[in-house]
C-alpha cells in the first residue's frame, strides 16, 4: 500500500566536545591548574527520511501534511468542484484547493488525472455534454496555469448522464453541476 | 486513425426481449373525436390467432386521440363482412364508422381483409386484403390502422413505425443503460445495446434500418456508432479526443452530422459515409458551444444549437456557403430543434420563466406555440407524418415518454413499467409495408 520508504542512514559523525579551560583576568595570576582535557566521542544517529509523496487512493490524492514526518498525518484533497447554472467558470472558493492539486501534479510528473465534467439535468443532453466539457476544460486551464502539465490531464464530459444526486430539485442540481478530479 | 475506428464489429449482443413495455394512456383526446367501432375479426383457421386484430386496431385509433372507440361488450351485433352490417345497430350506438374484417389461411400465410363502413352513408368506403405470416399479425393490424386513419383524416398513419429510446435502471451494482426499439404502440420491445456506461442521442437513418448513437462503453469515453438493427451489425465511426456526440443522418443517409471537440471546442462536423476514405468537414467555427445539428429535408442546410449569442438559441446554416442565421428570439434557452418533415416549422426545447417546454415554431408565420406544460420536457421527436411528436418528461420523479399532437389537442403518456425512459426517436419509415392483394377491391374516397 504505502509507497513511503524509510531509509535508516547511519551517518555517524563524531562530535568532539572540547572543554576549554577558563582563563582568569586577574592580574595576579592564580596558579594555573591544568584542567584535564576531556575528549568524548558521541555517536549521533541521523535518520534520513525520503519525502513522503502524495498517494492515490480511490481516485483521490492523499497528500502528507509534513513530507518528512509520516506521523503528522495526511489529508485528502477535495475532488469535486461546483459550478453555477449554464456556467463554466471555476468558482473562487475552489481556487485554494485547486492550487493544491496543481502543486501535487507539478511536483509529481508520474501522476495523471481525469477531469470529469458534469451538468444538472436541466437543458438538453448534448448541450449539457458540451457544458460538462467546458467545465472540465476550465479546471484544466486553471491547473495548467498553476504548473500542471497537459500530458498529466485527460478531460471527459458525462453531461447529465451521471448525476451525483438523483433528486429533481435545486439542492440536487447544485451537487450535479460539477467537475470531479479523479487520479489514476 | 479513422480506419482503425471504422472496424466493422458484428454484435454479439443479442436483441433480447426486454421485460419492460410501454403502456400508452391518452390524457387528453381531441374535442371532435370520430366515433368508431372495431368489430372482432372473423377467423376460421386452425387454433386461435396469437393476436386479436380488432384490439390492436382499436388501441391504435383510440391512442391517436382522434377517435372514440366502442367496447365490444356494448356492440349489438358482430358482423364480419359488409353484407352482415345492420345499420340501425350502429345508429343506435351513435357510431359514425364501423371496421369489420376477417383473417383466413392463405397457403402457409394469413390473409387479412378489413372494411371501413360509413354508417351515415350506409356503405363501405375502404376495403383491403393484405397477406403476411402469423408473425406479422401485429404489423397487419397496424397496416389496417394506418389505412383507416388516412381514409378518415387525410393524413398518412404512423402506427406501423417504431420508436427508439433509452432506459436507465438503477440496480444494486450501479446504473444500467439500455437502447431499445419498440413498435409505436409500445409493444415488441427489443434491447439493441446494454451498457453500464451512458448511451445517448439515438437517432434513425432514413432507411429505418440503421441507427446512430453515442456510447461511453469503451474506456468510459464517448464514441459514435452506426448500428444496423435488422442484421445486427455495427461500426464505430468516431474515436476522437473530447466530445463525440449528437449524430444526425442527412436525408439521403449518405452523411452524418455530429459534434466533435477535437479541435478544442464543440463544433459541428459532417462525415461523408459513402466515400473511401470518409471525409470529415468542419462547418462551424466559433468559440461558443455549437451542437445538436438537424438537417433540412433537402439536405442543403442544417439547424443547430449555439450559445454564441450568450444563451443557447437555434441557428440555421446553409452548407454551401456556411452562412448562419439566427432563428429563435423568444425565450432564454432554445435547444435541440428538429425541423418538421414539411419544413414549415421546428420543434425544440424552449425555456420560459425557468420552465422547460417543448414548443413549435412556425417558420413561415413566425409564431411560437408552447406544446407541453410539464417542467423538464426534452428530446422531442416528430412523427413521420408530422401529426404529433413524442418527448421525454418527468412524472413523479421518473422519466417517462409522452406525446402531443402538433396542434396541442391530443396528449398521451407512455410510462414504462420500470426505470427512467428518455430520448425517444420516431422511426422515419414503416417497419413493414403490405401491398393490398386485389387492387380492384380497394374503394377510394372518390365516393365522397
Amino acid at each position: 500500500m504505502s509507497m513511503i520508504k524509510t531509509y535508516l542512514g547511519l551517518l555517524a559523525p563524531v562530535l568532539l566536545l572540547v572543554l576549554a579551560g577558563c582563563a582568569s583576568s586577574s592580574p595576579e595570576p592564580e596558579p594555573q591548574v591544568e584542567a584535564p582535557v576531556v575528549t568524548e566521542a558521541v555517536q549521533e544517529v541521523v535518520v534520513e527520511i525520503e519525502p513522503i509523496k502524495p498517494m492515490v487512493s480511490g481516485g483521490r490524492v492523499i497528500i502528507p501534511l509534513d513530507e518528512l514526518d509520516a506521523s503528522a498525518g495526511s489529508r485528502t484533497l477535495a475532488g469535486v468542484f461546483y459550478f453555477d447554472f449554464d456556467q463554466a467558470i471555476v468558482r473562487r472558493d475552489g481556487h485554494a484547493e485547486l492550487d493544491q492539486h496543481a502543486m501535487v501534479l507539478a511536483g509529481n510528473s508520474g501522476l495523471t488525472v481525469r477531469l470529469e465534467g458534469h451538468a444538472d439535468e436541466r437543458g438538453t443532453r448534448e448541450y449539457n455534454l458540451a457544458l460538462g466539457e467546458r467545465r472540465a476544460n476550465a479546471v484544466q486551464s486553471y491547473l495548467l496555469s498553476q504548473g500542471a502539465s497537459r500530458s498529466q490531464i485527460e478531460v471527459v464530459s458525462y453531461g447529465e448522464e451521471k448525476p451525483a444526486m438523483s433528486g429533481h430539485d435545486q439542492a440536487s442540481w447544485e451537487k450535479n453541476r460539477r467537475v470531479e478530479i479523479v487520479y489514476r | 486513425m479513422m480506419l482503425k475506428a471504422l472496424l466493422m464489429i458484428v454484435l454479439v449482443l443479442a436483441m433480447t426481449p426486454a421485460h419492460s413495455e410501454l403502456q400508452i394512456e391518452v390524457t387528453q383526446g381531441a374535442d371532435d373525436a370520430v366515433k368508431i367501432a372495431v368489430v372482432p375479426f372473423d377467423w376460421r383457421g386452425r387454433g386461435a390467432l396469437p393476436e386479436e386484430i380488432h384490439e390492436i386496431v382499436t388501441a391504435d385509433l383510440r391512442l391517436s386521440g382522434r377517435f372514440e372507440t366502442l367496447p365490444v361488450s356494448q356492440m349489438l351485433s358482430l358482423p364480419s363482412e359488409a353484407s352482415e352490417v345492420y345499420v340501425r345497430d350502429w345508429q343506435l350506438l351513435d357510431m359514425e364508422y364501423v371496421v369489420i374484417g376477417s383473417v383466413r389461411e392463405y397457403g402457409p400465410d394469413l390473409a387479412m381483409t378489413f372494411e371501413l363502413f360509413d354508417v351515415f352513408k350506409g356503405e363501405v368506403t375502404l376495403r383491403q386484403t393484405v397477406v403476411g405470416s402469423d408473425l406479422d399479425l401485429r404489423d397487419l393490424a397496424h397496416h389496417a390502422s394506418d389505412a383507416i386513419y388516412e381514409q378518415l383524416t387525410g393524413i398518412e398513419g404512423a402506427f406501423s413505425t417504431e420508436i427508439l429510446y433509452i432506459t436507465v435502471t438503477e440496480t444494486p451494482s450501479g446504473r444500467v443503460f439500455r437502447l431499445n426499439v419498440a413498435d409505436a404502440d409500445g409493444y415488441r420491445v427489443r434491447t439493441v445495446l446494454q451498457s453500464r456506461e451512458p448511451i445517448l442521442s439515438g437517432t434513425w437513418a432514413p432507411d429505418g434500418d440503421r441507427i446512430a448513437y453515442v456510447s461511453f462503453e469503451r474506456d468510459s469515453r464517448p464514441a459514435i456508432y452506426i448500428h444496423n438493427i435488422r442484421d445486427r451489425t455495427r461500426q464505430q465511426v468516431t474515436d476522437f479526443r473530447g466530445l463525440n456526440g449528437a449524430p444526425a443522418f442527412s436525408p439521403d443517409g449518405k452523411k452524418l452530422a455530429m459534434v466533435l471537440s477535437k479541435d478544442g471546442n464543440p463544433e459541428i462536423y459532417i462525415l461523408s459515409l459513402e466515400e473511401t476514405p470518409r471525409r470529415l468537414r468542419r462547418v462551424t467555427r466559433h468559440y461558443g458551444i455549437d451542437t445538436e445539428p438537424s438537417w433540412s429535408a433537402d439536405g442543403e442546410s442544417i439547424i443547430f444549437t449555439s450559445n454564441r449569442g450568450g444563451q443557447p438559441q437555434i441557428y440555421s446554416m446553409r452548407l454551401d456557403d456556411l452562412e448562419v442565421e439566427r432563428l429563435t428570439f423568444e425565450g432564454d434557452y432554445n435547444a435541440r430543434a428538429v425541423l418538421a418533415n414539411n419544413g414549415q416549422g421546428l420543434i425544440m426545447v424552449h425555456r420560459r420563466k425557468g420552465i422547460f417546454h417543448i414548443s413549435y415554431l412556425d417558420l413561415k408565420r413566425g409564431f411560437l406555440r408552447v406544446l407541453t406544460e410539464t417542467a423538464l420536457d426534452e428530446s422531442p421527436s416528430i412523427a413521420p407524418n408530422d401529426s404529433s411528436l413524442i418527448y421525454a418528461t418527468q412524472v413523479g420523479g421518473r422519466g417517462i415518454l409522452a406525446g402531443v399532437s402538433i396542434d396541442g389537442g391530443v396528449r398521451f403518456n407512455l410510462p414504462a413499467t420500470e426505470g427512467d425512459v428518455r430520448e425517444p426517436a420516431w422511426s422515419p419509415r414503416k417497419k413493414k409495408s403490405f401491398t393490398p392483394l386485389e387492387e380492384d377491391l380497394k374503394l377510394t374516397s372518390e365516393i365522397e
